[in-house]
């Protein structure tokens, strides 16, 4: 059988379907790159001691962006304090407990599927349970539940996957040294995948605090001239502010927009840093 | 001693099962708020008027397909410019790149997945439509190939690392037995490694396809918002209202329990089915995967 191309043109087409290639992950990669540098060119000049801790004033056109910044740390804390406990049980479950059979079968698909709700379905749920059914108002307490159950996905899949990478050995030695399950679980499993469950929480939680359609009906508000003092209050809260100072406030200063967005992208960025020192660090020690 | 120890573990076990299937509960709350708040609005709206191409809540006028249009418009529009773009991208980071390039392109790909929508969305308002807007001398640069173009960056992430994982879970034999045979690694790609790696690829796609039909700040912020029914080609050089973006604009202002209240969380239940098709759909690749897997080790 005659090959259908000789090696040459093989080899040619090899070469440019290579450049090929590089080209268009330039052209997907380049963009990020350059919104970053932009983000920091046009927001940077905005960013001053009266910008991070001044209240809005002026109708939102001048002032700072405090009580937006508290907002957004408040809901992520209290969204923490829910969900890591629930998402760090059901994967302790899935990854140690669960018998392989069509219950558990189930749960991964409410798990899947709780990853894929879009999240201002996750808003118009908060609002029917947490706001309305609870009577909850719109406050932190209900932004919060709302994004935890929205990062719940998240968390339970990237610990289970830490918990997985835990070796076999560690929990047979546990128990044939007496030691119960749940033991092995608490003393062995858990301390050896705390960086990776670590990871997952942040990694979580960064969606969380980025996310401005979950908590539109729950928690944000337009404008508050103090700060919240119960989780009961509404807030204000970061990628609300932005979108609010992008959308609904004509003639608004654009150093202040982007120095918003400069703010906000690096507190969620900065937890993306944060769980990325975790994660090498832990590789780094590892000992299996 | 021993009996309060075995208690304690017990009731432990008990606390983690509990936990495990929340997941399951949490489904059914949320399946269930949507459709008791919902529901009502088929009983005050009949189905015909569902079906109508004119969305004008004020005047209690209720079409919701020029929003269902808008949505599939302008996700088709992000997938044109995500999936070749994300795919081909995912086959440099895995098959070409060398280990540096790697380190670098896999961090920015996900530096991108972590950036918040609004901000995406802020920049396409602020720059992307005012670029279009010139450059193609339209009337107004918030129009669905606005949105488009900003969905496929928020798709772009999720394609690009989860067809990564795919091509990179292709064992490397499968390689070595293509280039020993005399097949080029260009060859090799296209004709092996990838064919391999399909199911995890089409997961990616649907999961792209999930992410950007959801989408909701993006949309809001470029697509323009108004309501219209697509008439040709041009719609994509118009604005647009999406599912997602009705919900969003229009949920702040209207009175709870009234028609147009229940009318939007009926919304809420067609984008939470349709997001259940694409997420069931995508998982019975994976599911199918690895059945054939088993089926060949066995």
């Amino acid at each position: 059988m005659k090959p259908r191309t000789s090696p040459q043109r093989r080899n040619l087409t090899q070469r440019f379907g290579f450049i090929f290639l590089r080209l268009v992950a330039i052209v997907a990669v380049l963009p990020i790159i350059a919104i970053m540098i932009y983000i920091i060119y046009k927001g940077a000049p905005a960013i001053s001691w009266e910008f991070i801790t001044g209240f809005p004033s002026d109708g939102m056109r001048s002032g700072g962006i405090w009580p937006a910044i508290v907002g957004t740390f408040f809901l992520t804390l209290l969204c923490a304090l829910i969900v890591a406990p629930l998402g760090i049980g059901a994967a302790v479950y899935l990854a140690e407990y669960a018998p392989d059979n069509r219950w558990t079968q189930l749960i991964r698909i409410a798990i899947i599927n709780l990853a894929g709700i879009p999240s201002v379905v996750y808003g118009l749920f908060g609002l029917g349970l947490f706001v309305i059914f609870l009577n909850f108002g719109i406050s932190i307490l209900a932004g919060s539940l709302t994004l935890a159950i929205m990062t719940l996905p998240v968390i339970i899949t990237t610990t289970e996957e830490a918990l997985r990478a835990v070796p076999q050995a560690f929990r047979v030695v546990s128990i044939s040294v007496g030691a119960t399950q749940w033991q092995t679980v608490r003393r062995i499993v858990l301390p050896q995948a705390l960086p990776g469950i670590l990871t997952g929480v942040i990694l979580g939680l960064e969606r969380a605090a980025g996310e401005t359609a979950p908590i539109l009906f729950t928690a944000a508000v337009f404008f508050l001239p103090r700060l919240p003092s119960s989780a009961m209050d509404p807030t204000m809260a970061l990628p609300y502010h932005l979108y609010v100072i992008s959308t609904q406030v004509p003639g608004m200063s654009s150093e202040i927009q982007y120095g918003t967005a400069l703010v906000l992208l690096i507190f969620v960025l900065g937890m993306n840093l944060i769980a990325t020192v975790i994660r090498s660090r832990a590789r780094a020690r590892r000992q299996w | 001693m021993q009996i309060p120890k075995f208690n304690s573990e017990s009731i432990i076990t008990a606390i983690i099962k509990i936990i495990g299937y929340s997941a399951i509960l949490f489904v059914g709350l949320i399946f269930y708020f949507l459709l008791s708040e919902g529901l009502p609005a088929i009983i005050e709206v009949p189905l015909s008027e569902f079906l109508q191409t004119r969305w004008y809540p004020i005047e209690d006028y209720y079409g919701i397909l020029p929003l269902l249009v808008g949505s599939l418009v302008v996700t088709i529009g992000a997938l044109i410019i995500a999936v070749p773009l994300g795919l081909l991208t995912a086959i440099y980071i895995a098959e070409v790149a060398s280990r540096q390039t790697k380190e670098i392109l896999k961090p920015l790909v996900e530096l991108l997945g972590g950036f918040p929508s609004v901000v995406l969305g802020f920049l396409g308002l602020l720059i992307l439509s005012q670029y279009l807007r010139e450059i193609m001398n339209l009337p107004t640069g918030l129009s669905a190939l606005t949105g488009s173009l900003i969905l496929a960056g928020i798709a772009i992430p999720a394609i690009v690392s989860i067809s990564e994982d795919a091509l990179d879970a292709v064992p490397q034999s499968y390689r070595d037995a293509s280039l020993a045979l005399g097949a080029t690694e260009w060859q090799t790609i296209w004709w092996v490694t990838l064919p391999a790696a399909k199911s995890g690829v089409l997961t990616a796609i649907m999961l792209g396809i999930g992410r950007a039909i959801g989408e909701t700040m993006v949309v809001l912020m470029v697509t323009g918002n108004a309501p219209m029914m697509p008439t040709g080609l041009d719609t994509l050089f118009n604005p647009t209202r999406t599912m997602t973006a009705t919900i969003a604009a229009e949920m702040g202002e209207v009175a709870n329990g009234s028609t147009h209240y229940h009318v939007l969380f009926f919304i809420g239940i067609v984008l939470f089915i349709i997001t259940l098709i694409v997420n069931v759909t995508a998982s019975t690749f994976v599911f199918r995967r690895k059945k054939r897997s088993e089926r060949i080790l066995s």
